[in-house]
């Protein structure tokens, strides 16, 4: 007897799934679900931050795999779609907290804009003085940013947009690792300076990382994140003319 | 709701020329509506806060694209991998520091 259907070789199933959106999505929700287990598992410790562990493995499975990144956004795509929705959401925990953002508007400044010049200013600092190209530096001083100002920034000042986001990256993954130990150092121990610091030098990452672990700390995450925007499309092109990186 | 405001935010930034993505213009015009209305109602807060659960899932597309940039992160990766740990460490200690020093002594809300 024969089979109605050609017999269907794995390679084809496998080779027809990696045009498709729904793989990329499938695999990004169900790495996240397995990375959030894991987290639960090693009891949420800073190495065990679920955003890395799912950007880990995918990244780890898509080389392997020989699968295009491009291949892989094409699912993925959709999940990257809702963070703009979900930033605009963050005006919620803003607003539950918007009476003691208002009282202390000046500290939030203040300290805002003093951590965004550190950031920048030290980042293309080191980076120039370690011979990193021009371009290169130029990436390197809106990494504190959201990706989505700091590609703007980094655009304006002649930088290259895809190399500052690798680097908001980074950043975000550094940040997200270290904060509460470094909190635990500089002896940060009120959430709202946690919040703020966390959203100011490693943007939506950190300040998801944050908001885990309180919902003050994650409304002054969303706040810095926004304000740090707004001040470093400030002061960074300020910045590069007067040290002339 | 929230596309529309980031609708409406991303039209403003396209109309002013601000050097703001329209998602944060989005969330400046959210919180003024906020604060007219007296708060978000409670279908908005639902939505928002399942919405927030998740956000870590959401930088994870973005993340992946590391694998493409492999190359130029390799050529300058001494720079790289001094800069942004001590310009990170820099602005956690610079901002937490400083708002905790000037919120002393001031409650919690």
């Amino acid at each position: 007897m024969h089979s109605l259907l050609p017999p269907l070789h794995l390679f084809h199933v496998w080779a027809y799934l990696q045009t498709q959106p729904l793989l990329g999505l499938t695999a990004t929700l169900v790495v996240w679900e397995i990375s959030c287990f894991l987290d639960a598992k090693a009891g949420r410790k800073a190495w065990s931050n679920p955003i890395m562990l799912s950007i880990f493995i995918l990244a780890a499975a898509l080389l392997l795999t020989h699968t295009s990144y491009g291949n892989y956004f094409t699912g993925a795509q959709y999940i990257h779609f809702l963070l703009g929705p979900a930033t605009v959401a963050l005006a919620v925990p803003m607003y539950a907290n918007w009476p003691a953002i208002k009282r202390d508007f000046g500290a939030i400044l203040v300290s805002v804009t003093a951590g965004s010049v550190a950031a920048a200013a030290s980042a293309m600092w080191i980076a120039s003085a370690l011979g990193a190209p021009h371009a290169v530096v130029i990436s390197l001083g809106p990494k504190s940013v959201t990706t989505p100002i700091a590609m703007g920034i980094a655009e304006g000042l002649g930088g290259v947009p895809a190399l500052t986001a690798v680097f908001v990256l980074i950043t975000g993954i550094f940040g997200t690792v270290v904060c509460t130990a470094v909190f635990r150092l500089g002896r940060v121990r009120d959430w709202r300076a946690q919040g703020l610091a966390a959203g100011t030098a490693a943007h939506g990452m950190a300040t998801a990382r944050i908001l885990l672990l309180s919902q003050t700390a994650g409304a002054f995450g969303g706040l810095a994140i926004g304000l740090n925007g707004i001040v470093s499309s400030l002061t960074l092109p300020v910045l590069v003319k007067l040290f002339g990186f | 709701m929230l596309l529309l405001c980031q609708l409406a935010g991303t039209i403003l930034q396209a109309a002013s020329g601000l050097p703001l993505p329209g998602p944060v213009v989005g969330l400046v015009m959210l919180l003024a509506y906020f604060i007219r209305a007296g708060g978000p109602d409670p279908v908005m807060r639902d939505t928002a806060q399942g919405l927030l659960k998740y956000l870590g899932l959401l930088f994870v597309p973005a993340g992946v694209g590391v694998i493409s940039e492999l190359q130029a992160l390799r050529e300058n990766a001494l720079a790289i991998a001094v800069a942004i740990p001590v310009s990170s460490l820099a602005a956690l200690l610079v901002t937490g520091m400083m708002m905790n020093f000037l919120l002393r002594g001031k409650r919690d809300a």
